[in-house]
């Protein structure tokens, strides 16, 4: 209930068309409800590849994220156990999580992974770049969507 | 009734300055070592096994011996560290007067060099500061931490407050997001601790070698993608105090030992 209420009111803010791509190379992106509809490349993702980046230190999901991921000991547990979450969430929430987590929780600790802009003192290596590329989101997306109990 | 509560309310607010949501009320702060595994915490234990010992004895080296165009040793003015130097870094970093800002230990030391031993600074992160500041903070071992008390350090302990509280980097965290709110988690299965300030300098044995609380605070700052404050840097040195001023109380334990 109290989670509905935060929802809808982040989701007020940016019910309008974002055109959140100011930062150069990021794809734009429209934000419809309370998710993306559209996929970000304009073609579906590869769910295999998108376990691999899931399971990829670099990508930093696991840092925080635990999953069903046996092979590995090394997961976080700052964050919900993304065990289901193809349940939880449809494929266009879960790439608007991946955009912008902020949009569902202004105080997440999750990053946002499609925004170069509005960050503080980012390291030489990551100005003006999105943490994931739009390709990465949607291969992450596909599989989040196969999460499913 | 009412009454009595408006009083201790007031009393409250009055004496400990307010905690901001989320900062670690005085009693329940942990040292890194309550986090480690029992082998870590035995090897900082005995001295013996204790890998910054070796700093610590070349840090009682150095302290004797002459340096610069002064041709005088730290002992030269200050005598036996055992007692002179007791508690001394349970206080850094501390208000320089001349310079009119809050300097660390390893700056101090440098200061005293180039004012006192007309000798060239050490550099940061080299093993002879690392030495000699690890020597100096051991006379401290098992003092409680008295930073940031002096009234004209207050505004830097703000202002490391600030920084400590503020999201930064590409991923977007601030300290207080793992520190403050996460430490009893763990980031990609290692224990993220408080970040108390209370080793340093320490030998980590990721790094294989004793390292500065700045190493420290660089690497976390690296890790959030963000650009490190350069040594040295004031927002560094603020930062510092504010950690040391935010474990006031707690006892030193350099040189620590750290995963
Ligand atoms: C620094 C911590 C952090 C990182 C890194 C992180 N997340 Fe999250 N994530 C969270 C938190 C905390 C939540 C809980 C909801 C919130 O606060 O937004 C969450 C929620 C989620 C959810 C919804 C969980 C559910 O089922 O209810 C998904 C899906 C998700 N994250 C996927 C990812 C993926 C994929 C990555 C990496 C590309 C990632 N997260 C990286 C912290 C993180
Ligand atoms: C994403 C999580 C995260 C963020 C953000 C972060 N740290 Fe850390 N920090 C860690 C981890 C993990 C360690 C290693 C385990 C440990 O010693 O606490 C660590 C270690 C430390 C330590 C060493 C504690 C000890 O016992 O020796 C200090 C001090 C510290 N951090 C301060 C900071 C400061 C100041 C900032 C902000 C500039 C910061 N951290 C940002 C995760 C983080």
């Amino acid at each position: 209930m109290v989670r509905s209420i935060v929802h809808t009111a982040a989701l007020i803010a940016s019910l309008a068309f974002v055109a959140d791509a100011r930062a150069e190379g990021l794809a734009p992106y429209e934000i419809t409800g309370d998710g993306i509809v559209d996929s970000l490349t304009g073609v579906p993702g590869d769910a295999a590849r998108g376990r691999a980046l899931v399971l990829t230190r670099t990508t930093t999901c696991i840092l925080c994220h635990s999953g069903p991921f046996p092979e590995t000991r090394f997961q976080g547990d700052l964050a919900p156990d993304l065990t289901g979450a193809g349940n939880r969430w449809t494929v266009s929430q879960l790439r608007l999580r991946m955009v912008d987590a902020s949009r569902f929780n202004p105080d997440t600790i999750m990053p946002s992974y499609y925004r170069a802009d509005g960050l503080v003192r980012v390291g030489r290596n990551f100005a003006d770049k999105p943490i994931l590329s739009a390709a990465e989101i949607e291969d992450i997306v596909a599989f989040l969507a196969t999460l499913r109990d | 009734m009412i009454l009595w509560r408006a009083i201790v309310l007031a009393a409250l607010v009055a004496t400990a300055p307010a905690l901001l949501a989320g900062e670690i009320p005085p009693d329940a702060r942990r040292s890194g070592y309550f986090f480690m595994g029992p082998d870590t915490r035995a090897m900082q234990d005995d001295d013996t096994s204790n890998p910054g010992m070796l700093f610590v004895l070349d840090g009682e080296a150095l302290w004797a011996k002459k340096a610069g165009s002064a041709d005088k040793a730290c002992a030269d003015c200050h005598g036996d560290a055992r007692s002179s130097m007791k508690g001394v870094a349970a206080r850094y970093p501390a208000y320089d007067k001349a310079l009119a800002r809050p300097v660390t230990l390893d700056q101090r030391i440098n200061l005293c060099r180039a004012n006192h031993q007309q000798a060239a600074p050490l550099p940061y992160e080299s093993h002879d500061i690392l030495a000699l500041s690890a020597f100096v903070a051991h006379q401290s071992r098992g003092v409680a931490i008295a930073a940031g008390d002096d009234p004209q350090a207050k505004p830097f302990v703000e202002q490391g407050r600030n920084l400590f509280m503020q999201r930064e980097g590409q991923l977007n965290l601030a300290c207080t997001n793992c520190h403050d709110d996460n430490f009893e988690k763990r980031l990609a299965g290692s224990p993220i601790t408080q970040g108390q300030p209370t080793g340093y300098p320490l030998y980590r044995l990721e790094w294989q070698t004793l390292g500065s609380l700045e190493r420290r605070l660089r690497s976390c700052m690296t890790g959030v993608r963000a650009r490190a404050y350069d040594y040295g840097a004031p927002e560094l040195v603020a930062l510092e105090l504010y950690l040391m001023a935010r474990a006031r109380g707690m006892p030193m334990e350099t040189p620590a030992v750290r995963p």
